[in-house]
């Protein structure tokens, strides 16, 4: 029976590794290409960056507006790429049919999730690179090397939380609610945690019930870069942004499971 | 791995099929239900080496559900799937010998080349891209964007991304959906020489012509029942006679009880009858209606017969 053989190969790391290579390379080439995407990632936080940062250059004693909304929305913008990018991405793929050709296919489900993730990453680079940029250029802002380089740590790192958010979101999302439910969970946290203006800035009691937002914590650690945090403690935001992560893919998993138990 | 046995089920005169010793594909009796909605029903069928097999049904039989069951997407709420010897669910990249299309499916904004390209990294041993772009009739579009393309030519690349692999079993799911006659019978043709190297089609049509011309065997299916399985001639074959019709003055009643008359239709003003003896129907009709006129007689096509088939098995 020789249309049933089953040929003994054995697969390596190289074909593993070029599975990966090709996804990231692709997914990257398709995120580029999605004009919506690329607004919502990379248009707005530059938008937001001319109009509020650069106009707005008033800097007290130890505090530069310039300086702290290059932070501010380099999170703004690292969110809405990984909500887009994993949350409205896979329920859009899901909806036209695509996902489930890949899944058809021997693809590892991890290389089209790690794609995703890589190329969040990438936008989160340059979200960095062009506000940082402009910082200098037209804000008058003053960033050394060591800080674009913990400021782009920070903001890759903080790729995950959010991603993994995306994910779960992308199981729950009717595909063409995705972008409206995506807004509206981003949008209020984003100003809620002080991405878009000085935390101290807003009512007392939102003040209060920030920390249990994510974004946050993220807001906190970018913050510090600049010295702007509420407090140079860093480990207290970053397990609790390894907190929201591992909860959101257990509920991913678990919605993931339970789904796959039906089909 | 145990005998593959044609099992008989509900199907009260099913055609013989010739059982060959292994099946590259067996759903046995395969129920698949959603929620209140049973999709399959005790449903089996199996594929043959070097077959093409074509799953005929209206819209809603199940077709597509059979399709995604084989390619491991979905579970049976009961009954058995196996593809190559195993759980399509369990396969891996190196046992994944199989591949499939889905009709509806929009698939990302990347070119066409990028597509194949991706593709072939999946299998340990793909398809040289330059083959796919052949067998698939890539040639000249592989520099487009998907969304640009026409929906043949969607097809066409849904039918490359399906060889990537070099396949040898491939599962299509209404392939020639939106092509020109052209196209279609190019894809007839890359169909037919898979099928000449010793790999199994399984495609799903709701095109006659396509079953007739392309398959050596048809599963009629409706309502998610096997309704009946044959050669092409074997299916039109299960609708014996001919087809006469005319404009009479005489009585549907009365045509009903001319001999061996299974079906009679008004069709505007003249009337549709099917009987397996048209010459003496005829005889007797013409004896007793002078003004019978505009007679045509036809034989039965594998239209005929299918809509015979999905028909009674809808009462």
């Amino acid at each position: 029976m020789a249309t049933a053989a089953i040929r003994p190969i054995s697969l390596g790391t190289s074909y593993y590794l070029n599975i990966f290579a090709k996804e990231t390379k692709y997914e990257f080439f398709k995120a580029v290409r999605n004009r919506m995407f690329s607004l919502a990632t990379l248009g707005f936080p530059i938008m937001f960056y001319l109009l509020f940062g650069v106009t707005n250059k008033h800097s007290g004693p130890g505090f530069n507006y310039a300086q702290y909304l290059v932070a501010g929305y380099s999170c703004f913008g690292m969110i809405a790429g990984a909500l887009f990018n994993l949350g409205a991405g896979i329920s859009t793929e899901r909806a036209q049919g695509w996902l489930e050709v890949k899944q058809a296919s021997p693809m590892p489900r991890s290389a089209y999730l790690l794609a995703k993730v890589l190329t969040c990453m990438a936008f989160g680079v340059a979200i960095v690179t062009a506000l940082v940029t402009l910082g200098i250029t037209l804000g008058g802002a003053h960033v050394t090397p060591f800080q674009i380089a913990h400021l782009t740590g920070v903001i890759v790192a903080g790729s995950i939380p959010f991603a993994s958010l995306g994910l779960v979101l992308s199981l729950l999302m009717p595909p063409n609610a995705a972008p409206g439910v995506i807004n509206l969970i981003y949008l209020p946290m984003s100003f809620c945690s002080g991405l878009w203006m000085p935390i101290e800035v807003l009512p007392h009691w939102l003040q209060t019930v920030a920390p249990v937002l994510p974004t946050y914590h993220y807001a906190q650690l970018a913050l510090n870069v600049f010295g702007y945090a509420r407090s140079g403690a860093t480990l207290i935001h970053w397990e609790a942004l390894a907190g929201f992560t591992c909860l959101m893919l257990g509920a991913a998993w678990l919605i993931f499971t339970r789904s796959e138990a039906k089909a | 791995m145990p005998a593959t046995v044609l099992i008989p089920d509900q199907i009260d005169d099913q055609i013989e099929v010739p059982t060959l010793d292994h099946a590259v594909a067996r759903l046995h009796s395969v129920t698949k239900r959603y929620d209140t909605n049973t999709a399959l029903n005790n449903f089996s069928f199996e594929i043959h080496p070097g077959e093409i097999v074509a799953l005929l049904g209206p819209n809603g039989a199940g077709k597509t559900t059979a399709i995604r069951l084989l390619l491991g997407l979905i579970s049976p709420t009961s009954g058995s799937v196996r593809v190559l010897g195993r759980d399509p669910r369990d396969s891996s990249a190196r046992t994944r010998r199989f591949s499939g299309t889905f009709a509806t499916c929009s698939i990302a904004p990347m070119r066409v080349r990028e597509h194949i390209d991706l593709f072939r990294s999946y299998y340990p041993s793909p398809l040289p891209a330059s083959e796919v772009f052949r067998i698939a009739g890539l040639q000249e579009i592989e520099d487009k964007f998907f969304g640009k393309l026409s929906g043949g030519q969607k097809q066409r690349v849904l039918f490359g991304l399906a060889l990537c692999g070099d396949p040898d079993l491939v599962f299509l799911d209404e392939p020639t959906v939106g092509m020109d006659i052209e196209a279609r019978r190019n894809l007839w043709e890359q169909i037919r020489l898979l099928s000449a190297r010793g790999k199994s089609v399984l495609l799903t049509t709701h095109y006659l012509e396509e079953a007739d011309a392309l398959a050596s065997r048809i599963l009629v299916i409706n309502k998610g029942t096997l309704v009946a399985q044959g050669t092409p001639a074997q299916i039109k074959n299960r609708v014996s006679g001919r087809r006469i019709r005319c404009v009479t003055q005489l009585s549907v009643a009365f045509v009903r009880g001319l001999p061996a008359v299974t079906d009679v239709v008004e069709d505007r003003d003249a009337l549709l009858i099917t009987s397996a003896q048209p010459e003496s129907v005829l005889r007797a009709m013409l004896l007793r209606d002078e003004t019978l006129r505009d007679l045509e007689v036809s034989s039965a096509a594998l239209e005929d017969a299918f809509l015979a088939l999905t028909k009674s098995d809808a009462n």
